[in-house]
């Protein structure tokens, strides 16, 4: 692979130049002849009922278009439990709920109208705490399910159940055990770019949504399903993605708020866009899943694994989301991370009246990793063995098959360990500094797609047009990876095009293949094998179209010289060099003979073979396009939640040096060494773009970042008072990209969207409690925590 | 509400909007002369996504009243490049480097960089850092963007 031309490269991101231009346009820029403008109504109260709304004044304020509530839209549910209506018309449970919604000609025509909407609630009693909620008595958050079942606890039926291996004998193998109890909380996704669709119906009500989703066609089905609920059965939905700024997991869902959009459109026959405004972000979009672990472990004399025992609490709040299956994916890490053969998670996910959840890069994996990452430093010092020698010893290897079942093909996770210990100089600074100190944490995540959904596969299609130009069409999404660019590089290479050649329409459910989604680190792995595919069926059109074409051409150039120079004599050439697709091959946009790749007749420009494959002839001409299907030889998970979901699977170390002051309580980060086995890095770049922002994201987890809810209201729904890292904070990341190559990944890939975050708050937990000797078991490490735990250790001395 | 009207000079281009007294200049720039590059992050001038640069700073447009605007100077996102269409060093830069990923904050980290570099063409790490502590970005954890800033620093002098 050492000739590769454009994969392995840095290429830069000159396909994205509108992005540096003020050119690109997101959702806020997005204007459609007409257009409205949509705004929502909340509950004033986390759990109350609703007597009476009154929207007559809003109906006569000049310029108002529609106003909305639960009882002039079709009473129907929607959601991932269909635990919910677009619009709650008697009962509101959590401070989100939407009441009431107004189209109007402008931003501030609708909010005017939304001040005139009356609603009179009855407050009823609220329930906060997920322990507190599952008690038996306690408020009920919701009174039937989406059957009309009554309901009688507020636990989700969706027991998340992993067991293997046998528990007990696991500790009764055990020298040493360890049990914590640990918690994560709830953080916003902050995408830069806020929320936002445009929905539009043409006179067939067929509907076009215009909007920042991560996955196209499952939100055109969720659509879909609801159209047959409220009479448009059969009518067709179009999602086209917009430029995004920012996911971060917060487009995985559909949100309320697309459907709000969508009956506004429906009401006024106009196009209508909700654009949420920054406090809306915090207030009514649902943040990562926060969890409560209770982790149990053992070790033998030497230091292997004997058990692991998890538990979870998960706080789902009103309604739900996609964070009822985070555990799904924090199974990956408690089952699989390091080697240990006795297993058993368990996880509870109950409502309250608190905000609803959904993911966030890593899902559920940066919760799991903390519980299981802090459990491993306690054991190893309880062991009495260094914790980076601890990692090692229970340390994956490729070839190993994992009690979930996910079949280990490549792992460079001993490198990843040894590397970050040897550039924190790990061995010398361990334990030896006051108020400084190492920690590491590990991760495994999936990296070869992640089967979900019964398909896990992503469609490409690709058309060379008469000039050499490359249109790719693929319902994949850039929500600020820079897929562009590293397509172009995978289908460049793969066709013998060049990087600039190439356009890419993403995201769009008209004119692109089915394609389960940006999401699960998938899309490198996923478009890129799609890609390789593609291309060679594209190329084998082109070359079967050199083989006919390119004696024509060599001929007719002869013809020419021979016009301007009678004396030329053509050379007696040898055809059957060119005389099969097999012979052939094309690199930097020229055809040529394999054999003879300097041949100075035989070196075709292909866009010459293409114009003139397309002007043959009726019947004869040509065009170039193809199509392929990538969905890998994958399993879904099976009813004991085992199975090899993915193909491949990622793995890193995140070290850490942190010192902590101990007067002020503030931790700072001196090193961060960041090592992920990437397989093969196509934009080494744009790879280590992904460490650094992950890894921010991920430090903010473990020091600065929380929603605070009081009684379920959202107290810091700005960037002032929610504490999100700056450029100030300088946090010193240094990515160490590991390339072992991985056997199915495109030109060896792994994905490595969301790894960089998983380790990181782990990583510096560990070394705070290095540096100060406190273990802050409840993210985030926030000064207050450290100095509390400073005070109580100093007042046990 | 009775529309003023302001004049001043944007991208090189002397202009007269007409638009009620309580827009912003982040309001004017997006709606009135359909200058959508700058971004309304957060409307209350934490995210630094709507800065541009009036009289040679660097300023939050959200918050920054139109009537203000009368007679000064404003560039945005939008003049960065030659009249041409030849990309700013900063622009190349960030394309470069990866200093850009979702591009929602790309405009207001150029322009704030920009003011930077116009004053001081050879800053430092911290100064860079300084300059841009007010541009929040979630995706890039800054680095590349600091890097960007740097070797668009280099370009300049170099003059290329």
């Amino acid at each position: 692979m050492s000739d590769l031309l454009y994969v392995g490269k840095n290429i830069p991101r000159t396909i994205e130049v509108d992005k540096v231009t003020g050119r690109a346009i997101y959702i806020d820029d997005l204007k459609r002849p007409g257009m409205l403008y949509g705004k929502i109504l909340y509950s004033n109260y986390a759990h109350a009922r609703i007597k009476m709304i009154n929207t007559s004044k809003a109906e006569k304020l000049p310029g108002v278009r529609a106003v909305l509530t639960g009882s002039n839209i079709p009473d129907v549910r929607v959601g991932f439990l269909k635990d919910q209506t677009v619009l709650k018309k008697d009962i509101v449970r959590q401070f989100r709920d939407e009441v009431a919604a107004v189209a109007a000609i402008s931003e501030e025509i609708a909010e005017e109208a939304l001040d005139l909407i009356e609603v009179e609630y009855e407050e009823l009693p609220a329930v906060f705490d997920p322990i507190e909620a599952m008690k038996e008595g306690a408020t009920l958050v919701h009174e039937v399910d989406a059957r009309g079942k009554p309901i009688k606890s507020n636990i989700i039926p969706m027991p998340w159940k992993f067991k293997a291996g046998d528990i007990e004998q696991g500790r009764k193998d055990s020298a040493y055990m360890v049990k914590d109890n640990l918690s994560t909380t709830w953080v916003n996704q902050c995408c830069m770019g806020t929320s936002g669709c445009v929905a539009e119906f043409d006179m067939n009500n067929n509907l076009t949504l215009y909007n920042q989703t991560n996955v196209p066609f499952l939100d055109k089905q969720r659509i879909m399903e609801h159209f047959a609920a409220i009479g448009l059965k059969g009518k067709n939905v179009r999602v086209v993605n917009v430029v995004v700024g920012g996911s971060f997991g917060t487009k995985l869902d559909t949100d309320i708020y697309e459907f709000i959009c969508i009956q506004l459109a429906l009401k006024t026959r106009k196009p209508v866009k909700i654009l949420f405004t920054r406090e809306e972000e915090f207030r009514a979009l649902p943040p990562r899943q926060p969890a409560r672990f209770t982790i149990e472990q053992g070790c033998d004399k030497e230091g292997r694994l004997t058990f692991r025992k998890a538990e979870a609490i998960l706080d789902n709040g009103a309604y739900t989301s996609w964070g009822v299956t985070t555990p799904s994916v924090m199974m990956m890490p408690m089952s699989s991370l390091y080697r240990v053969t006795n297993v058993s998670f368990e996880s509870t996910c109950v409502y309250t009246n608190n905000i609803y959840c959904q993911a966030m890069r890593g899902y559920g994996n940066p919760q799991a990793t903390f519980a299981v990452e802090t459990s491993m430093d306690r054991l190893a010092e309880k062991a009495g063995i260094d914790p980076a020698e601890f990692r090692l010893i229970n340390c994956n290897q490729s070839g190993d098959v994992t009690p979930m079942r996910l079949k280990i093909t490549s792992c460079g996770l001993e490198e990843c360990i040894n590397s970050v210990k040897k550039r924190l100089n790990w061995s010398e600074k361990k334990r030896k500094q006051k108020s400084r100190g190492v920690g590491m944490a590990s991760l495994i995540h999936v990296a070869g797609g992640a089967r979900v959904y019964l398909s896990d596969g992503h469609g490409m299609m690709i058309k060379v047009d008469q000039n050499g130009h490359i249109d790719v069409l693929e319902s994949g999404t850039d929500q600020g990876q820079g897929s562009p660019t590293v397509i172009s590089q995978i289908v460049a290479e793969s066709l013998g095009f060049r990087p600039e050649d190439i356009s890419l329409t993403l995201g769009d459910t008209g004119l692109c293949l089915w394609d389960a989604g940006t999401h699960a680190s998938r899309h490198t792995f996923m478009a890129g094998n799609a890609a390789i595919r593609v291309c060679e069926k594209a190329k084998k059109q082109i070359l079967e179209m050199a083989v006919e074409q390119m004696p024509k051409l060599i001929k007719n150039g002869f013809k020419r010289k021979k016009r301007k120079d009678p004396d030329f004599v053509e050379p007696d050439l040898d055809y059957s060099l060119i005389s099969s697709p097999e012979k052939l091959d094309i690199k930097n946009r020229m055809v040529f003979p394999t054999t003879a790749p300097d041949h100075p007749y035989f070196k075709v420009e292909v866009s010459q073979i293409l114009r003139s494959g397309l002007h043959v002839g009726i019947g004869e001409s040509k065009v170039v396009v193809a199509e392929a299907f990538y969905d890998p030889p994958t399993e879904m998970l099976d009813r004991e939640m085992k199975g090899n979901l993915s193909l491949t699977y990622a793995f890193g170390t995140t070290g850490v040096e942190v010192e902590v002051d101990e007067k002020t309580g503030k931790v700072k980060i001196l090193n961060l060494f960041a090592a992920h086995d990437v397989g093969k890095a196509i934009n080494p770049t744009l790879v280590k773009g992904q460490i650094y922002g992950a890894a921010y994201i991920g430090a903010g987890y473990a020091l600065t970042e929380e929603i605070k809810l009081e009684k379920g209201r959202v107290m810091n729904p700005n960037f002032r008072d929610y504490k999100m890292l700056t450029a100030r904070d300088a946090v010193p990341v240094e990515p160490i990209v590991i390339e072992p190559g991985d056997k199915d990944g495109p030109y060896g890939a792994k994905g490595i969207g969301e790894p960089g975050l998983v380790p990181t708050a782990p990583a510096i937990a560990n070394a705070v409690y290095d540096a100060i000797g406190i273990r802050i078991r409840d993210l985030p490490i926030t000064p207050e925590k450290v100095l509390a735990a400073l005070k109580e250790k100093k007042q046990q001395q | 509400m009775k529309n003023v009207s302001v004049s001043f000079t944007l991208n090189g281009d002397i202009v007269t909007a007409e638009v009620p007294p309580n827009w912003t200049l982040l309001k004017t720039l997006r709606e009135y002369f359909e200058l959508t590059g700058s971004k309304e992050g957060c409307g209350v001038g934490e995210c630094g996504a709507c800065t541009v640069i009036i009289d040679g700073d660097a300023i939050n447009s959200c918050i920054y009243p139109i009537l203000e605007v009368e007679g000064k100077s404003v560039t945005t996102i939008e003049g960065v490049a030659s009249e041409d269409g030849t990309l700013h060093p900063l622009q190349k830069a960030f394309l470069e480097n990866n200093g850009v990923q979702c591009g929602f904050c790309t405009s207001g980290m150029i322009m704030s960089s920009k003011a930077l570099l116009d004053h001081n063409p050879d800053p430092t790490e911290d100064e860079i850092r300084a300059s841009i502590a007010g541009n929040l970005c979630r995706c890039t954890g800054y680095v590349q963007i600091v890097e960007s800033i740097e070797k668009a620093a280099e370009m300049i002098k170099e003059g290329k």
